[in-house]
C-alpha cells in the first residue's frame, strides 16, 4: 500500500479570488505580514500498489485527467509507504 | 429538427430548456439521460445549467465523463448543434469542447439578476437573428462564472471570432468582459448567461427567444425545407 497526498492550487498567474478574501480577513484580524494566499484543494489517496514509480505514473495521469483542470491549476503529489 | 436536452444528477435548468424549446419553437425535444449512448437522432444538444454532481472537485469536472459526453464530442465533430448553458458551459469547457476554463467570481458572491450582453458574433447557428453589436438582456445565476483563458487563447478567440457574447457591466470578472464563445467551427457554444429564461415578458425579457429561433432557422437553411415536419 502506498499513501499518496495530493496538493492542487490556482495557478499564479491567475488570480484566486478565495485566497485574496482570507488575505483580506487576515489583514483585518491584525495579521498584516501575509503577503499572499492561495487556496487549493487538498486530497489523500491510498493505492493498492507497492511500486513507486507505476504510482507516480498513475498519480500524474489522475491529476492531468482528473483531480486538476491544468488550464488553471498547477498540481504536486507526495507518495509515502 | 430535434432537440435534446442532456439530464445530469444535479441539472436544475433541463426543465426550463424544455420549455424553452417547446415555446419559442415548438419542435420536437426530449430529455437525454447522462448515461445515453446514442444521440444520433438529435440535430441540436442543449447541456444545461445546474449542478452536476454536486459540482464536486470542479464544476463539471465529473460530469465531463458521463458516458452521453462522448455522444457529444462526435455530435460536435459532426457539426451538430452543441449549446452549453452555465453549467452546461463549465461542462464542455472541462471536456475540452471549449477553450478556457470558469473560475469563482472575482466577487465571490453568487450574483443572480438580469445583465445586459453585446452580441458580438452573430454568424453561429445560435445568434443569426440578433444584430451584431446588439445589445439584449439575459439573466445570469451563478459562482462561477469567470472566465479565465490565457493570452495566446484569448488572441485566438479574437482572431476566430469566437467570442459570441460580451458583458456590458462584467458582473464576475471574466477576462475581456467575455460571457459566451464558440468552437472554431462555431456550432458549439457556452455561455454563462441563461437565454432559456428570457423567453417571456413575464420573465422580465423575451431577448433569449431568438437564440432557439436562430437555431431552427440555421437548421432549415442547412437541411432545406422540405425535411421540416
Amino acid at each position: 500500500m502506498l499513501k499518496a497526498k495530493v496538493y492542487v492550487t490556482i495557478k499564479k498567474s491567475v488570480l484566486d479570488p478565495q485566497g485574496v478574501a482570507v488575505q483580506g480577513a487576515l489583514h483585518s484580524v491584525g495579521f498584516q505580514e501575509v503577503e499572499s494566499l492561495r487556496i487549493g484543494k487538498y486530497m489523500e489517496l491510498t493505492l493498492d500498489t507497492n511500486d513507486r514509480e507505476e504510482a507516480g505514473k498513475r498519480l500524474k495521469e489522475m491529476c492531468e485527467k482528473l483531480l486538476a483542470n491544468t488550464v488553471i491549476e498547477d498540481y504536486r503529489y507526495e507518495l509515502e509507504a | 429538427m430535434k432537440f435534446a436536452v442532456l439530464v445530469f444528477p444535479g441539472s436544475n435548468c433541463d426543465i426550463d430548456c424544455y420549455k424553452a424549446v417547446e415555446d419559442t419553437v415548438g419542435e420536437p425535444v426530449d430529455y437525454v439521460w447522462h448515461t445515453a449512448t446514442d444521440l444520433s437522432a438529435y440535430d441540436c444538444i442543449l447541456v444545461p445549467g445546474g449542478f452536476s454532481y454536486g459540482d464536486y472537485l470542479r464544476c463539471g469536472a465529473i460530469s465531463r465523463f458521463a458516458p452521453v459526453m462522448n455522444e457529444v464530442a462526435k455530435a460536435a465533430e459532426q457539426g451538430k448543434f452543441v449549446l452549453g448553458i452555465c453549467n452546461g458551459f463549465q461542462i464542455l469547457t472541462e471536456a475540452g469542447l471549449l477553450p478556457g476554463a470558469l473560475r469563482r467570481n472575482m466577487s465571490m458572491k453568487f450574483r443572480c439578476h438580469d445583465t445586459t450582453l453585446k452580441v458580438v458574433n452573430n454568424t453561429t447557428p445560435f445568434t443569426t437573428d440578433y444584430a451584431a453589436g446588439e445589445e439584449i438582456i439575459i439573466p445570469i445565476a451563478h459562482g462561477e462564472g469567470n472566465y479565465y483563458c490565457d493570452e495566446e487563447t484569448l488572441a485566438a478567440l479574437k482572431a476566430n471570432n469566437q467570442i459570441v457574447f460580451t458583458y456590458t457591466d462584467n458582473p464576475n470578472g471574466s477576462v475581456a468582459d467575455i460571457a459566451g464563445i464558440c468552437n472554431e467551427r462555431g456550432n458549439v457554444v457556452g455561455m454563462m448567461p441563461h437565454p432559456e429564461r428570457a423567453v417571456n415578458s413575464l420573465l422580465g425579457s423575451e431577448d433569449g427567444k431568438r437564440m432557439f429561433s436562430s437555431i431552427l432557422k440555421t437548421w432549415r437553411d442547412t437541411h432545406g425545407t422540405a425535411s421540416v415536419r
